[in-house]
């Protein structure tokens, strides 16, 4: 059992991020991160700003990096409506660094016409992504042990 | 009658037209297939959203819930915001002036009955519009189609929702072409806020899910990404249409130029005999002189 597998779908606006069997899903819900493995009782819910790991089996992770959205577990499979997503090896880590530095420049400055919820999102959008693309470099190394 | 030289002269700048609409014509194909290709990759997302959406109001209270959210609430009509999307450049038909000319007609429709119009604006066409004639502008996004990005939709969205949970707007409408096909395109207006009531959908057999957090928040969630969602299809549809427009024009363009040229040669060549049957007649009327 412990290998049991199950249809997963990661899709955005955009495209269709993944499409494939995996053994098990790890999530940034709202309420904090949960894993979902195969045979999961029907289950919707938020996803937070965070990071997506999908197992295509036990020893393989792939990381996505998130900006919210929704988790629906069917009895069919799991199905993740997000607004973006991108694969930690497609993270460009100096983009989102400079999108960091940006954000915080403008929380600091105190502008009058400063969008404060707005910038604090990009703020934790541009933090995630840089944190995803450190994680996926970690499990690289792992994998190729 | 035109000289030789100017007929020339013509069929030259033509057969340079010509040119310069066919490459337009075979760009705007290129990027409209690309726009098209875009509005497909749409789906999976959307209609699993609706779905969803479908089963949580199918499951929930409609009536002590749903229509308490402050973005289905309707309250009578004193602010308008209007957004108006065209291109940013011309070329292309009557696209963007069937959409100026149909967000003027609304705006002046909301001040007879006495409501005041503020737009946002979405492509260079309508901002310069508005702005030279003093249209009050709340906002305006220029030159986001070459590459557009689903976050300039969720820019868009932040922009008004904000202004009307704030009491500052009663209503939003959307003003843009309406991609239906590669040769048909029509203006639509479109309600987005408040939210037309979502139907539940009929699916019996459907279980219930665990929520977390509860249903209320998850449904107020998904109204939000849905109203994003509408937002860049609408964004798509636009740029769909646009290419698909300065497509139309273009080849007429083209077909225009071509008949002008196969004009202008059969003038050319007629304006040319007559200036060698005079130059023949001349010589021979010259020979005539000396022989006699």
């Amino acid at each position: 059992m412990l290998n049991r597998s199950f249809h997963l779908e990661i899709r955005t606006p955009e495209k269709m991020i993944f499409d494939g069997d995996v053994t098990s899903v790890t999530a940034p819900g709202v309420e904090g991160n949960f894993q979902i493995l195969a045979g999961h009782i029907p289950f919707l819910t938020a996803l937070d700003v965070g990071e997506i790991r999908v197992n295509e089996s036990a020893d393989t992770a792939r990381h996505l990096a998130t900006s919210g959205g929704v988790f629906e577990v069917l009895r069919t499979g799991v199905t993740v409506l997000v607004e973006t997503a991108e694969w930690a090896s497609d993270i460009d880590v100096s983009r989102a660094e400079s999108a960091l530095t940006r954000a915080q420049e403008q929380l600091t400055s105190d502008a009058p016409d400063l969008n404060r919820p707005q910038v604090e999102a990009a703020f934790a959008r541009a933090q995630n992504r840089i944190k995803v693309a450190g994680n996926s470099a970690e499990i690289s190394d792992v994998s190729t042990r | 009658m035109a000289t030789l030289r100017e007929i020339r002269r013509r069929i030259a700048s033509v057969k340079n037209i010509e040119q310069v609409t066919d490459a337009m014509s075979v760009v705007a194909a290129a990027r409209l297939r690309r726009a098209q290709e875009n509005i497909l990759a749409t789906r999976p997302y959307a209609d699993k959203l609706k779905t969803i959406l479908g089963h949580l109001i199918s499951q929930m209270d409609i009536e002590e819930e749903a229509l308490t959210h402050p973005l289905l609430e309707e309250r009578e009509v004193q602010h308008v915001c209007i957004i108006s999307v065209s291109g940013d450049r011309g070329l292309c038909g009557s696209f963007n002036s069937n959409v100026i000319r149909t967000t003027t007609e609304r705006i002046q429709h909301y001040e007879e009955d006495g409501a005041d119009v503020t737009l946002i604006c979405i492509g260079r066409r309508t901002q310069e519009h508005f702005e030279r004639r003093g249209y009050d502008i709340t906002d305006s996004y220029i030159n986001i189609f070459r590459q557009l990005e689903f976050q300039i939709a969720v820019d868009v969205v932040h922009e008004f929702e904000h202004l009307y949970t704030d009491r500052m707007i009663d209503k939003v409408e959307v003003i843009y072409n309406n991609f239906k096909s590669a040769i048909l395109q029509t203006v639509l207006v479109e309600q987005l806020l408040p939210l037309e009531p979502i139907e539940p959908e009929g699916d019996t057999l459907f279980l219930d899910y665990v929520y977390e957090p509860g249903q209320v928040e998850l449904f107020e969630m998904l109204l939000h990404k849905d109203l994003n969602m509408q937002m860049w299809k609408v964004l798509l549809d636009s740029n769909a249409a646009e290419q698909a427009a300065r497509r139309a024009a273009m080849q007429n363009a083209t077909e225009k130029a071509r008949e002008l040229i196969d004009e202008l040669i059969l003038q050319r060549n007629r304006a040319r005999q007559t200036q060698i049957t005079t130059e023949i007649s001349e010589i021979v009327s010259g020979a005539a002189a000396l022989e006699g």
